[in-house]
């Protein structure tokens, strides 16, 4: 699951935005396989943790109606250009991906 | 047969000391998170899921929040929604899809750092109220928006 995150971070005055496209199929577990008729098993991501210079920002409990290839975006203070943002996922199936981005 | 019991036995209570561990928060991968609030994301309406996470109900209603969401939606599998609020000391933003078969989408946990805004995509069963609980200074806050749903997005 390399590369599920695409990760932007911006200064806008004197705080940072923060936007994130993650890629995650975000199963309900209430769907059914059209062919065999049989419940899909719910797959979607629990944790979302953003981190700045290594201190956490935001951290996010999904459930499953957050949509598939799930977007976020949160702004926060006390960030300057060139410090690192680091957002991270885990999925009820025990998956995670980690991405790291300069602040532009 | 004995030893097929024996191993049970020791099965289960090894894995009963991993969950006492788990609930104690000694195996948490990251402190700064808490455990992912299960009984909160399956509760069936969005009183119990409150009671879930925050251990109250009561979220009277502030004009301090604005929920930007949009109010036809073609599509319940993907609505945009975006939170804002003017309130200080903002701990955490919570959203609701009010008549979702569980209403808790998500629950966004803040630093003194983070401001007062969330925007994301969720999924909507059928027209409801999209809720969103704002917690700061350690009361609940809510503000709601009525979106109608044309086709549903949560399968079935």
């Amino acid at each position: 699951m390399a590369n599920s995150i695409k990760i932007r971070a911006r200064m806008k005055g004197a705080s940072c935005e923060v936007k994130a496209l993650i890629k995650h199929k975000m199963e309900t577990g209430l769907r059914k396989d059209k062919k065999t008729g049989k419940v899909i098993p719910a797959h979607f991501i629990q944790e979302v943790n953003c981190e700045h210079n290594g201190n956490s920002v935001m951290a996010a409990d999904w459930g499953t109606a957050i949509s598939t290839n799930p977007y976020l975006a949160f702004s926060f203070t006390g960030a300057k250009k060139g410090d690192t943002i680091k957002l991270s996922w885990v999925d009820n199936m025990g998956e995670s991906d980690s991405a790291e981005e300069q602040i532009k | 047969m004995n030893m097929k019991r024996r191993v049970f036995l020791k099965g289960t209570l090894a894995s009963s000391a991993v969950a006492v561990a788990v609930g104690a928060g000694l195996l948490s991968p990251r402190l700064v998170l808490a455990a992912w609030p299960k009984s909160a994301f399956e509760a069936k309406n969005v009183n119990d899921a409150l009671n879930g996470l925050y251990n109250s109900d009561l979220a009277p209603a502030s004009d301090a929040i604005k929920v930007d969401a949009p109010d036809i939606a073609e599509n319940g599998a993907v609505v945009p929604v975006t939170v804002e609020t003017s309130l200080k000391n903002v701990e955490s933003i919570t959203i609701f899809s009010e008549k979702n078969q569980t209403p808790l989408v998500a629950s966004f946990n803040m630093t003194q750092k983070t401001e007062g805004y969330i925007s994301t995509r969720i999924k909507m069963g059928q027209t409801s109220n999209v809720i969103a609980v704002v917690k700061a200074d350690g009361k609940l806050h809510s503000a709601r928006k009525e979106v109608k749903v044309t086709i549903g997005g949560c399968g079935g």
